[in-house]
């Protein structure tokens, strides 16, 4: 089998704006609910042990014309809140029971209460996460929140979130997580077999598919992509950073790569990597979950880093351990905690001698000269570099 | 306020001295405290728990207000531009890029003094996200200790005993312990009980000088002049006697305005007829300070209710610090801030604002830097209009950036509304 029906499938799961795939699941079953979530983390696994299919809401893109979300927002407001507002209001998220909202920042945030505000029928809550990491001060908190959404989840599906389903939807998602690891592995090992855009696509078709579906298709991906044979390249390989929240348009990693770059980290849709081990199956599964969130989960702007010698490192660690030799900054313009979060990531960057560029980029950006020819720029820089 | 009313209002020339002190004084604490052995803690306003630093004889520092005392002196442009130039971003937030190209600049405070490197940051992360990106930012050039107090957001619109609870933890097992250590002063919880009634009482006094404004004509401009009244409420003197007397003597002068049928004050004297009362939603521009309110008192538009000057405690709807309960107070204190709450909540108090203070409708001014305030405001503006059936608008500024006010666009703006509100009140009469 080859990738490409596999990469054909994503890229309509991809380029459906009205989420028929989640329509389908929803029909296939009387009495089914989905829950809709935004950046950067929510424990899927409650709503799975639910029942419920958890739906990744990531705006728009470039595909969706705004038309009534504009009125909504200042134009130095980013683009995914205004689009979201669109797909809302055009009904395309009539199939969401409820919308998550993540503690990733003040626009996020404040949505979650527009929400309240505009869609009065439909669930919408604010979904906390702790930015004190003990497990008595931070963690009693956490799970108290979980405990929160446990008694939503059950009152919207009817059904209870008992210890046993929690721990059945914890070991697929663990499933799941290694999956999409190995799939970034093989990036590592052979960017040429797992392209950015391929990566990209089959982590989008995650934010809508059953997960259980979904670790099929990663499966079938990669043993495909391991039997295919694809020209290598002479690219250099980069770490992506900044694109946790609103989407950088397609084009645009197809820019990247076409510019000579290898991607070989990222920050993509975080929700499918951020808990860095297996949760585990035994005690109790909210204080596991609670337990990954603090201590054994990933980095991003919207965390706080406790210790001022670590802040940063995270980004270091990803460019030895995947062998990239630059970072690519790609910020969504008037992205508060990307933006506010890049100096200090450069200046790391300048204290450990790598490379990187930076620009900033709209989920509609149409125009990808500029970027082709900066990332163009910075790749031919790092082989020179490395030459010398 | 200004001097613009010597002769005719003594009184009221006595709360601004006594301000004016307060913040001096801070000042000159600040350049000297390390000289005099003492420790200082950095930490913003919304949220913040100066009681509880008071308790180990913190000098204290607030960076948004160095940031906007700059911006008043118009010295904040050439720091934003400053921080531009060495890497940070046209698109964030303002306050921080001031404070960080002050401390390019050489770290001179607005006075002209020279502000110390704290000796702590207490990261009071209440109602904003780039708080805590500032103080990492700034820990970043200090390498200081950071405590950090997570207060989580009233998303569904109320405090739940795990937020307070999780507060309370944190201050009890994490703050205090620290600012122990950082300060050597043991923590005695009689100073914080102290400082607390201190609190309270000038919370009331400050909560009827704001509700002042429900009488016509208005004694006080509870936006331009509010900024001023809550000042030593909401930074480095809530708690003192100092600041329990600075509102005991606002209260009498306003108290003496009201009875006067007299109106607010402004920078160019007594203001005029009260021709339209207005409820402002937003923080207000700092580098054309004046300018920006002389648009609001020649056409006599007062404002009689803020959102702004509840930033730092929402005192007008009840809370109010509370010796008897003090860590759980201090963590309502912190949860209850208004950019804490969420937009719902906000909608609901901008029409009883509307309402209560009698209102021509609700002008946004709209803050580029500030996503906390400004996402959603454009909801708010048609939800408020919609429950009250009192006209809106919206101007966008910045709080310390001049290159984002626009006098000319916001003049035109301001007048179309006035003339939008007189002409339905023609309408209506006829
Ligand atoms: S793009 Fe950035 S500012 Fe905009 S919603 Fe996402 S995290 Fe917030
Ligand atoms: S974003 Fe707003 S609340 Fe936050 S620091 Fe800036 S001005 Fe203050």
């Amino acid at each position: 089998m080859s990738t490409a029906p596999i990469i054909e499938r994503c890229r309509e799961i991809f380029e459906d704006l009205d989420f028929k795939v989640v329509r389908a699941w929803k029909d296939a079953e009387p009495g089914r609910k989905v829950m809709g979530y935004m950046p950067f983390y929510v424990p899927r696994e409650i709503i799975h042990a639910a029942g419920m299919l958890p739906v990744g809401v990531l705006g728009g893109g470039d595909q969706l014309e705004v038309i009534h979300g504009d009125a909504y927002y200042q134009s130095y407001i980013c683009r995914i809140p205004r689009s979201t507002i669109e797909l809302g209001l055009t009904g395309r998220l009539d199939v969401l029971d409820g919308m998550l909202f993540p503690s990733i920042c003040d626009v996020i945030r404040n949505l979650s209460g527009m929400w309240k505000l505009m869609f009065k029928d439909k669930y919408a809550h604010y979904f906390d996460v702790p930015q004190n990491f003990d497990d008595g001060v931070g963690g009693a908190f956490y799970i108290e929140e979980l405990k929160i959404l446990c008694r939503d989840f059950e009152e919207i599906s009817g059904r209870e979130v008992s210890d046993e389903a929690l721990r059945r939807s914890i070991a697929v998602y663990n499933k799941n997580r290694r999956l999409v690891n190995q799939l970034y592995d093989l990036r590592i090992r052979e960017p040429w077999k797992a392209s950015t855009t391929d990566v990209y696509l089959i982590l989008r078709a995650a934010m809508v598919l059953p997960v259980e579906e979904h670790s099929d298709l990663v499966r079938e991906y990669l043993a495909a992509a391991q039997d295919e044979e694809k020209p290598m390249r002479d690219n250099c390989r980069i770490v992506l950073c900044g694109t946790f929240c609103e989407q950088p348009p397609l084009g645009l990693l197809r820019s990247i790569e076409m510019a000579g770059c290898y991607v070989v980290d990222d920050d993509f849709m975080l929700v499918t990597r951020w808990l860095l081990d297996d949760v585990p199956l035994e005690g109790d599964p909210l204080e596991n979950l609670s337990d990954a969130y603090l201590h054994h989960s990933g980095e991003t702007a919207a965390k706080y880093v406790p210790d001022v010698k670590t802040k940063g490192l995270h980004l270091v660690e990803a460019v030895k351990r995947s062998g990239a030799e630059g970072v690519i900054f790609a910020s969504p313009s008037f992205c508060d905690p990307a933006l506010l979060d890049r100096p200090m990531l450069q200046n790391v960057l300048d204290a450990h001698g790598i490379p990187y560029t930076s620009f900033k980029y709209a989920e509609n950006s149409g125009q990808m000269q500029p970027i082709r020819e900066q990332a163009g720029t910075f790749a031919d820089s790092i082989k020179l570099w490395s030459a010398a | 306020m200004n001097t613009a009313t010597t002769g005719e209002a003594v009184q009221k020339e006595d709360s601004m001295w006594k301000q004016k002190e307060l913040i001096n004084g801070n000042y000159a604490r600040l350049a000297r405290a390390h000289e005099e052995g003492r420790k200082v803690a950095s930490t913003f306003v919304p949220g913040n728990l100066n009681e509880l630093l008071m308790c180990f004889d913190f000098v204290r520092n607030l960076p948004e207000i160095n940031a906007l005392q700059n911006g008043l002196r118009k010295k904040s442009g050439a720091m934003v531009r400053e921080a531009e130039k060495a890497g940070h971003s046209e698109d964030v937030c303002a306050y921080v890029k001031a404070d960080l190209g002050m401390m390019m600049q050489g770290n001179i405070g607005p006075m002209g003094e020279p502000l110390p490197k704290p000796d702590i940051l207490v990261l009071s992360y209440t109602g904003c996200f780039t708080f805590m990106k500032w103080f990492e930012l700034v820990r970043e050039q200090y390498q200081c200790e950071t405590a950090m107090l997570h207060v989580p957001y009233q998303g569904d619109g109320t405090i739940t005993p795990n937020m307070r609870d999780y507060v309370v933890k944190q201050i009890k097992e994490d703050l205090i312990p620290t600012l122990e250590r950082v300060s050597g002063v043991k923590f005695d919880i009689d100073r914080l009980r102290e400082y607390l009634v201190e609190s309270a009482k000038a919370e009331d006094d400050l909560v009827w000088v704001l509700q002042s404004a429900k009488n016509k004509p208005s004694p006080i401009d509870a936006y331009f002049g509010g900024v001023y009244y809550i000042g030593p409420a909401f930074t480095a003197f809530r708690g003192t006697p100092e600041a329990t007397d600075y509102y005991a003597t606002l209260r009498r002068e306003v108290a003496e305005r009201l009875a006067a049928g007299k109106g607010p004050i402004t920078p160019d004297g007594e203001m005029g007829e009260e021709r339209y009362r207005l409820v402002v939603e937003g923080p207000p521009n700092w580098t054309h300070f004046r300018e920006f309110w002389k648009m609001f008192h020649e056409e006599g538009a007062v404002v009689v209710a803020s959102t702004y000057t509840k930033v730092g405690g929402v005192f007008d709807f009840g809370f109010r610090h509370d010796p008897t309960n003090p860590l759980e107070s201090l963590a309502e204190y912190c949860l209850g801030c208004y950019t804490n709450l969420n937009l719902p909540t906000r909608a609901d108090m901008l029409t009883q604002y509307v309402e209560d203070y009698q209102a021509d409708g609700l002008l946004i001014n709209s803050i580029k830097s500030c996503n906390s305030f400004s996402a959603g405001q454009l909801l708010l503006l048609r939800e408020v209009e919609d429950r009250t059936g009192k006209p809106g608008a919206f101007v966008e500024t910045d709080l310390v950036d001049p290159r984002y006010f626009s006098a000319a666009n916001v003049k035109t703006r301001l007048e179309s509304y006035f003339q939008m509100i007189s002409q339905k009140r023609e309408r209506h009469a006829a």
